[in-house]
């Protein structure tokens, strides 16, 4: 049976088959970080608690990758194989901006604004045979059930 | 801040050059520079100099003269070069130094630049998202957005930076491109094609600067630094490869060594009569207009839409064809942009000489992690 292993340690756990990002926030001014990391660039205040970070939020901006990035560093197919992706920030209420993919690579479906979802994205097989996964962003489903 | 003042500007062609290597094109660039203002290297009391992949800058001396003088290296990522100039002024107001130069010279592998993740182990770089053309896809498409900047204005940037690199002899791409050709070329990253984007390359520039009062000796024709200022970024700020940016908004480096220039010079952007504004891609000229204080946010589209940015118009912008025709050699790039603004304040930009008679122009670098550099200089 094939094993799902995040492509990092520290930067996000699944859980129920769902990414749950890693943050950081100050307990002096409350800004949150992401990736984890001691010391606030806001109030210069240096002590921290760890924190998940919210699953949904809203598409803040957004791009397409349409040709493939250098591999290393890139994981994901590369050459004919390579499948352009989205990348875009979006607002964690409350907290901040996350880069990540999106599972979206079509301009015309996506729009600032949108309400997006964590989910996990595979990027490639390593030598173990476990699936490597990233985190990335999808449109959620306004039912809320997972598309 | 008037008291300190640029003598001698030498280039090396931008471009692609196989066989020549980054540092021959800085030396080929010092050359230039001496004998431009009728020097030897002998006489220069310090150098300052940068590059990011050609090798470290001082190691020159052992080719083009070994004096002993001070010879100090900087790197400073896209404001390696206005970094070197600044480092240059401060060395002569601070009395070190009467007569010395500012170096910058580079030569990159093909292909978009190679990026290391932030920290750790690379999840960003294996995620494929440690690529400097998302940010700059993401940063326009969201101020497009806000903004009502359409489609058409960035291919008329693009078309406009090939059109004035024709005329640039130093200039790599020298063949125009009409709009329509930048906006069909191949979709990079969106909104952005391949044509709206500069490609890293090779080159080198240098200037000899000396004490104002002593500016005669060297030259008939002297151009002053009214100033020099780099800031890095605050809290806030949107900035290239970032996993993650704050809700809470600042405007970022550039508006702020902008102000800061500003200040120093003692004038506002109204007094500047050209400008060369950092355009990795044409959405970034866009930007960089409204953020070093040249028009309101939203007014580019009509501004482009008047021509109010060519070589003709009433503020001309990246008359040398900018990143986007020259490429973008990290060390020297800054260095470009005010070897043009000399060429233009003498009068001597050829072609592409800016109509209006020019007394005050502006600089403006950006670059990765969030730095910023400006010059003012002044007949
Ligand atoms: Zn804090």
């Amino acid at each position: 049976m094939t094993t799902t292993v995040a492509v990092a340690d520290g930067i996000f756990e699944i859980r129920d088959g769902k990414p749950v990002l890693l943050g950081t926030r100050c307990t002096n001014c409350d800004n949150h970080m992401y990736p984890r990391q001691t010391g606030c660039p806001r109030c210069l205040f240096n002590e921290q608690e760890d924190v998940e970070l919210a699953t949904e939020g809203t598409l803040w901006t957004w791009t397409v990758q349409a040709f493939p990035p250098k591999s290393p560093p890139y994981l994901g197919p590369v050459g004919d194989d390579f499948v352009p992706y989205g990348v875009g920030y979006v607002e964690l209420p409350g907290q901040l901006r996350v880069e990540g993919r999106l599972t979206i690579s079509d301009p015309d479906q996506l729009q600032i604004g949108m309400p997006m979802e964590l989910v996990l994205d595979p990027l490639t097989v390593d030598e173990d045979g476990n699936q490597v996964v990233t985190y990335a962003f999808a449109p959620k489903n306004e039912n809320g059930d997972p598309s | 801040m008037s008291d300190v003042a640029i003598v001698g500007i030498g280039m090396h062609e931008f471009g692609r050059h196989d066989g020549i290597s980054g540092m021959d094109q800085g030396v080929t660039a010092v050359r230039r520079a001496l004998a431009d203002c009728g020097q030897q290297w002998s006489a220069m009391e310090f150098a300052v100099g940068g590059s990011m992949d050609g090798g470290a800058a001082d190691t020159m001396v052992s080719r083009i003269g070994l004096t002993g003088l001070p010879f100090t290296n900087v790197v400073n990522g896209c404001a390696t070069g206005g970094t070197a100039l600044a480092q240059a002024v401060n060395t002569i107001q601070s009395g070190a130094g009467d007569l010395g130069i500012a170096i910058g010279f580079d030569k990159h592998e093909k292909g978009a630049f190679r990026i290391r993740g932030p920290r750790g182990k690379d999840w960003y770089g294996g995620s494929g998202l440690a690529l400097t053309t998302q940010f700059f896809g993401m940063k326009i498409n969201r101020y497009m957005h806000q903004y009502g900047i359409t489609q058409p204005t960035l291919a008329k940037v693009g078309a406009k930076a090939f059109r004035n690199g024709a005329l640039n002899p130093m200039a790599w791409r020298r063949k125009p491109l009409s709009e329509q050709e930048v906006a069909e070329s191949l979709m990079l990253s969106y909104p952005l094609t391949q044509y709206m984007f500069c490609s890293p390359g090779e080159g080198g520039v240098a200037m000899v600067l000396c004490r104002a009062d002593k500016a005669k000796e060297y030259t008939d024709r002297p151009i002053y630094l009214k100033a020099a200022a780099v800031r890095t970024r605050k809290f806030g700020s949107f900035e290239v490869l970032a996993p993650s940016i704050a809700i809470e908004h600042d405007p970022g480096p550039t508006a702020a060594a902008s102000k800061a220039a500003f200040e120093m010079a003692g004038i506002g952007p109204e007094d500047v009569d050209v400008a060369q504004l950092q355009d990795t891609e044409a959405g970034a000229e866009i930007m960089h207009m409204a953020e070093n204080g040249f028009c309101e946010h939203g007014e580019q589209e009509q501004m482009l839409a008047n021509g109010e940015t060519e070589i003709n118009g009433r503020l001309p912008v990246n008359t040398d064809g900018g990143c986007l025709a020259n490429g973008e050699p990290i060390g020297a790039s800054g260095l470009r942009q005010v070897y043009e603004n000399v060429l233009q304040l003498r009068g001597d930009a050829g072609e592409r000489q800016v109509p209006n008679d020019p007394k005050v122009a502006y600089t403006h670098v950006y670059g990765a992690p969030g730095i910023s550099g400006v010059t003012i200089l002044s007949r």
